[in-house]
């Protein structure tokens, strides 16, 4: 474990799903960058996605290299009888040198913390502590030093729990927009047989299809589950469970019953989180390709230096990130988006 | 094995909630009940005045009850409601959220459903803390389940696993009942109580698939693990829990204990509850490890 800094505040967050877009994303101007190995020990376990133990420690020398840090999501919950699995890629983490194992299983983080006790602990998104008193648990017990706070808090009360709690505060400011509450859901094991939580994947590709149908609309389907339908001028959406049309007995014609396919940006909201005491902003994306991470490592760093020099950002770069696109502030601006 | 009977979920009124205790007290064969209100802080304002009541009943017809936490705990009045049931020392508790576990520290309780219990490091761990009995995850497949309650028996506790009732998939901090109804959280007007058994969304071309029940989604069917039981038992579990719905429990519990007793084959106490369950199907493929939804017809033993 390296001693790389972790003191200054802002400090942004990138994703990378391969070694090329780890690079892109220090190169970028990324603090820190957040990945996984390529199995079922982190929360994006998608095909030809993540790294392996020898790609990890070659990206972690380049980051090192040039001042960004590399956090290793180690955040689904191992299933009894695999437990190897985590321990194992935590192995591989420490000797690549990560600065830090971000975890949501109670056993993995006390494994971590007993096998090595100066490694570095963040509590995943995975976790779901929304309160104080649940950070405080993982802050005692295991020494914790980080949290990613679910999306589903306002600005006021996230200042409240930063004033309750003795660790850092890390919030999602963009990108895909979770509705349930992480490491809680089983929707995709209820369709698919494949479980977020013990295999890291939600709405996977491979039981996806698109059906032209009689009437010239367009279907999307999850294993088989019409998840949505389109109007033949209508762009298909990918079929996420939680971002699909359904009917009600007061909603027969089809709803958005959780949540539009919608796209969290938080830019215009920065300088209120920092003063709220967020220390990292996350970038969500491990999926996306390597030009999307450039350009949204890009202006979010020009923002974020903007707030540390104590001017206002220029938002408009941020705004253009989802122009076309419908975009939310989610939870973070009213207690209305409940 | 013994039966349990988990938490009510649904939003139903004190009345119905007391005559419903009240029958399950005279005449459920079940030897725990859970009770207490565990996804929405809104409702639990209109059982409190008749929870004690409730938890004499149940007491009285010899159950052994235990209250059980909220699985969400973000605002003040949630953080408050976990904190005192924490600290009571009148019944067992039965925790959802890490909250719970912090207010508790090492007084014994039990782990509920929500706690995320799948492996044998975290139950060590858990019953380093305290924990007397855990309710592991409802999606774990038998696999797991094997290794979990070996782990847990040689830890001295209990563990319990659901067989029956709709399975419980998501939970958000937003309310989907007032969303359908175009009305927020904090203005939903308890639209939920309107739905005894879950609001049923299907999908566009009309294959029910989900239920929601206010911030919680669950699934159109119930998982129903009668031919399952068996093995659960020879696995070490050592309590198999009924998730009320809004269907005669007394019957379901009865069909449960028949199988476990020995009296009845489970083909024929699954036709039973097919007739007091009717319009509703069965799944039990998280056992198997496949889709939830799926129904895989077990084979014959041997």
């Amino acid at each position: 474990m390296t001693a790389e800094d972790f003191s200054k505040a802002g400090e942004l967050v990138c994703p990378a799903g391969t070694p090329a877009a780890l690079r892109t994303a220090v190169d970028a101007g990324a603090d820190s960058i957040y990945c996984g190995f390529r199995n079922a020990t982190n929360a994006r376990n998608f095909p030809g996605l993540n790294f392996t133990p020898e790609e990890l420690q070659a990206s972690v020398a380049y980051a090192h290299e040039r001042g960004s840090k590399v956090l290793l999501a180690l955040n689904t919950y191992p299933p009894a009888g695999k437990v190897d699995l985590w321990r194992e890629a935590a192995e591989h983490g420490m000797r690549a040198g990560v600065d830090a194992f971000i975890v949501a299983d109670m056993g993995v983080a006390q494994h971590i913390a007993t096998t090595h006790p100066g490694a570095r602990l963040h509590l995943s998104v995975q976790a779901a502590a929304s309160s104080p008193e649940a950070i405080r648990y993982y802050c005692e017990n295991f020494g914790v030093r980080r949290v990613v706070l679910p999306r589903i808090l306002t600005i006021p009360e996230i200042k409240q729990i930063k004033r309750d709690i003795p660790c850092e505060i890390e919030t999602f400011i963009f990108g895909n927009h979770g509705l349930m509450v992480e490491g809680r859901c089983s929707l995709t094991n209820w369709m698919t047989g494949l479980s977020t939580n013990m295999d890291g994947v939600c709405s996977p590709a491979a039981d996806v299809t698109y059906d032209r149908e009689a009437d010239g609309s367009m279907s999307s389907r999850l294993a088989g589950f019409t998840i949505d339908r389109f109007a033949p001028e209508e762009t298909a959406g990918y079929p996420t469970i939680c971002k699909g049309r359904y009917n009600a007995p007061h909603r027969p014609d089809g709803y958005y019953a959780f949540e539009e396919p919608i796209s969290l940006n938080l830019g215009r909201l920065l300088p209120d989180l920092m003063a709220a005491g967020v220390h990292a902003f996350k970038i969500e994306g491990r999926q996306r390709s390597k030009s999307y991470v450039r350009q949204v490592v890009s202006a979010f760093r020009r923002a974020v230096d903007d707030i540390r020099e104590g001017q206002a950002p220029d938002i408009g770069d941020l705004v253009a990130l989802t122009e076309g696109q419908k975009e939310t502030q989610g939870a973070f601006k009213t207690k209305k988006w409940r | 094995m013994e039966l349990t009977l988990g938490p009510v979920a649904y939003h139903w009124s004190a009345m119905k909630k007391l005559d419903f205790y009240a029958r399950i007290a005279d005449e459920a064969p079940v030897s725990t009940v859970y009770l207490g209100e565990v996804i929405c802080s809104k409702r639990a304002p209109f059982f409190e005045r008749e929870m004690p009541q409730a938890i004499e009943r149940l007491q009285r017809g010899g159950k052994r009850v235990v209250v059980s936490s909220l699985a969400e705990v973000m605002l003040n009045r949630e953080r408050q409601a976990t904190a005192d049931l924490a600290d009571s020392n009148d019944f067992e508790v039965e925790i959802n959220n890490a909250a719970g576990l912090y207010a508790r520290g090492k007084r014994p309780h039990r782990v509920g459903p929500f706690l995320n219990a799948y492996n044998e490091t975290t139950i060590a761990w858990m019953a380093g803390q305290g924990a007397t009995h855990v309710c592991l995850p409802t999606e774990m497949p038998a696999t797991a389940v094997a290794l979990a309650a070996k782990a847990a028996q040689g830890l001295g506790l209990g563990v319990e696993v659901q067989v029956f009732g709709r399975a419980p998939l998501a939970v958000s901090a937003r309310c989907y009942h007032a969303r359908a109804h175009n009305r927020t959280k904090d203005n939903c007007q308890f639209v939920c109580e309107d739905d005894p058994d879950g609001m049923p969304l299907a999908t566009r071309d009309g294959t029910a698939i989900l239920r929601v029940n206010g911030i919680q989604t669950q699934s159109e069917s119930y998982i129903e693990l009668l031919a399952e039981l068996d093995e659960l038992r020879g696995m070490g579990v050592t309590h198999a829990r009924l998730l009320p719905q809004d269907v005669d429990m007394v019957a379901v519990a009865n069909a449960f204990d028949a199988v476990l007793s020995g009296r009845i084959a489970p083909a024929e106490a699954r036709a039973q509850l097919g007739q007091g369950c009717p319009d509703v199907s069965f799944s039990n493929g998280f056992f198997y490890g496949e889709a939830g939804y799926r129904h895989i017809q077990r084979r014959a033993a041997g």
